[in-house]
């Protein structure tokens, strides 16, 4: 059996490992290079006073691989799930081949468990492989970004798209387990995986922990931005702060009033257009504003990906199982 | 399991899909050493009785026993039986030689000198895809395939269907000396009496998922007479005759009846009955004429 699935997947593993080889040579290259340029351009920038060209330049460098990195992330698990997974059992069903594997002297269930075995490891194999170089690629770049807990960067990242390769995969073999033909599988995987992402992204993974939520008195240093048309109306004073938390990612910051409103009433006179920074700062000082802060500290990143990873595996598990159940009594 | 008699056995077996009932009420009792044809319209059920005979699908009523065991199951039992899938499906980007790969790596019984030996009488290249075959072809690769496992059993679904009467005799050919040779039993399945005809020794005549006769072929040519003369009511014919089919003319009326004793009545003109006809009587049948099961016609 396991030469049999061995040979229906080689063309696909082929594919997929020259694309990931390509792809491992063209950072193998430039990655050296690009961390030599970090240590002697950015990480020596402080001494020569110079750090925001140093570090713009540094972040224009290779835009082509940063762009194609970014991409590769995105696209390869739902890739590994449209072209490894919907095919597995679809193609068999399609043509008729599965009765032709069920009535050699092997039972289904040993068909099916060699053949999820198989596949699944090698998504998550390669999902893990890609995901380790393209981490130790862009360390330099990231260590000057957003940071890893960014949700820019916290999917492309870590262990995490083990985890969507894993699912992908399993959602491919039961859309093309349950539509029969390859082609619809596949646009269903690439749809269903897109929209369980992104609702992950959005609405679940910031609640995996209980957020920090920091109230204070408002930290004069974390102001970057006075003028009007906040909250409270167009009128109203706005209060722009920018918290000095690296790597956090923050999905709330308020500056109130001492009574705890969001409308901060009228901008007041000497924070208008004819008086400095200086003369708005002290008006603000007197206001006792407050500030509210809701975010994750960039020290969770591994715990939010295992996590992420852990319930991503779930589900893969979940559906595995419903193709076990649904093969051993509904296909024939 | 030295002693096992029956190569299928069924006793109230039933299959519905969702409200379709596509096998009903289906009892069997076939002995081994034969070469059994299932025939019935499209659509009667033999592809579903086939497939629970392989253990493709779990019956909804009733027992299914295959060579004394019940399928689907263990590995053993599936070695035991071997299966051609209608439109005898292969892999259309695996080789010839990668089939018998495929079937050696699956099957403990596999037996590599007879199935390279029929693949080169064939005269299919080793190198050859699957799907690069010719239709001929590749029910050859599939036979081969089944064959070659070593099975007690040999079942297949519509084999020369979509076969040209050149490749339909070769395929039974080629079957019926695999038979001869190994000493298996075959279940296949026609909508055609006439593909059944040369190679069969026992019939099964399903219609309307219900079987309608079930016998030696001989038994059943025996037992079975088309009536000839004036017209009359099929009802009043004597007790030990079962009427199968009646057509009438203003004068005259034909019947095909079933009854194990001579016919004496003068008023008949009897004569035999080939095979086909004998089907078609019961093809041509009412609806719910089967619902009253043939008596079991054997022996």
């Amino acid at each position: 059996m396991i030469w049999l699935t061995w040979r229906q997947f080689r063309a696909q593993a082929v594919v997929a490992a020259g694309a990931l080889a390509l792809l491992a040579i063209a950072l193998a290259v430039t990655g050296p290079q690009l961390a030599h340029l970090y240590d002697t351009t950015v990480a020596t920038c402080q001494a020569q006073h110079n750090c925001s060209i140093a570090i713009s330049a540094f972040q224009g460098q290779d835009n082509f691989l940063q762009d194609l990195t970014r991409l590769v992330m995105l696209a390869g698990p739902v890739l590994i799930g449209m072209f490894w997974g919907a095919p597995l059992i679809a193609h068999e069903v399609e043509a008729g081949t599965h009765r032709l594997a069920w009535t050699q002297s092997v039972t289904r269930m040993r068909w099916l468990a060699v053949k999820l075995g198989l596949a699944g490891l090698a998504s998550m194999a390669a999902a893990g492989l890609l995901s380790l170089m393209v981490t130790w690629w862009s360390s330099p770049l990231d260590r000057i970004g957003a940071g890893w807990m960014a949700p820019s960067l916290f999917s492309d990242r870590g262990i995490v798209p083990v985890g969507y390769a894993a699912f992908a995969f399993a959602l491919g073999v039961t859309a093309g387990l349950l539509i029969h033909h390859t082609v619809p599988a596949m646009a269903v995987t690439l749809a269903v995986f897109a929209a369980v992402e992104t609702v992950f992204a959005l609405r679940v993974r910031f609640h995996l922990m209980p957020a920090v939520r920091l109230e204070s008195a408002l930290n004069m240093h974390w102001v970057t931005e006075t003028g009007s048309g906040g909250p409270g109306g167009p009128g109203s004073f706005f209060v722009g702060i920018t918290p000095n938390l690296p790597g956090a990612w923050i999905s709330t910051s308020e500056v109130t009033t001492a009574a705890g409103s969001t409308n901060l009433g009228a901008v007041p006179q000497r924070c208008g257009a004819n008086y400095t920074y200086n003369a708005c700062a002290a008006v603000i000082a007197r206001m006792h504003l407050r500030q509210v802060l809701v975010y994750q500290p960039a020290s969770r990143f591994w715990t939010f990906q295992w996590y992420e990873t852990a319930i991503y595996l779930a589900l893969a598990v979940v559906l595995a199982g419903f193709c076990v159940w649904w093969v051993r009594r509904r296909l024939s | 399991m030295g002693g096992v008699t029956a190569v299928l056995k069924a006793q109230g077996l039933g299959k519905r899909y969702r409200s379709r009932w596509a096998l009903s009420d289906c009892t069997l009792d076939i002995p081994a050493g034969q070469v059994v044809g299932l025939v019935g319209p499209n659509g009667a059920g033999k592809t579903t009785l086939l497939h629970l005979a392989i253990g493709l699908l779990q019956p909804t009523t009733g027992q299914i026993e295959v060579l004394g065991g019940r399928p689907p199951a263990d590995p053993a039992q599936l070695a035991r039986v071997g299966f051609v899938a209608q439109n005898a499906p292969t892999y259309s980007g695996l080789t010839v030689a990668e089939h018998l790969r495929l079937g050696a790596h699956l099957n403990p019984g596999w037996d590599a000198v007879m199935a390279r030996d029929r693949i080169e009488r064939l005269g299919l290249d080793p190198g050859q895809r699957a799907g690069k075959l010719s239709g001929g072809q590749r029910p050859q690769l599939a036979l081969t395939l089944a064959i070659a496992k070593k099975p007690e059993l040999l079942i297949l679904d519509e084999p020369v269907a979509s076969l040209d009467p050149l490749a339909r005799r070769d395929f039974l050919q080629g079957l019926m000396e695999a038979v001869v040779d190994q000493g298996i039993s075959v279940v296949l399945s026609s909508h055609l009496v006439a593909d059944l005809e040369r190679v069969c020794d026992y019939l099964i005549v399903l219609v309307g998922s219900r079987v309608q006769v079930a016998g030696q072929v001989e038994h059943l040519l025996s037992t079975h007479h088309l009536l000839t003369g004036p017209r009359r009511d099929p009802a009043r014919l004597p007790e030990d005759q079962h009427v199968i089919s009646a057509s009438h003319t203003d004068r005259q009326t034909t019947l095909t009846v079933r009854t194990e004793h001579p016919i004496h009545d003068p008023a008949w003109t009897v004569s035999k009955i080939d095979l086909e006809d004998l089907v078609l009587a019961y093809m041509s049948r009412p609806a719910d004429a089967g619902r009253r099961p043939a008596l079991e016609v054997q022996r």
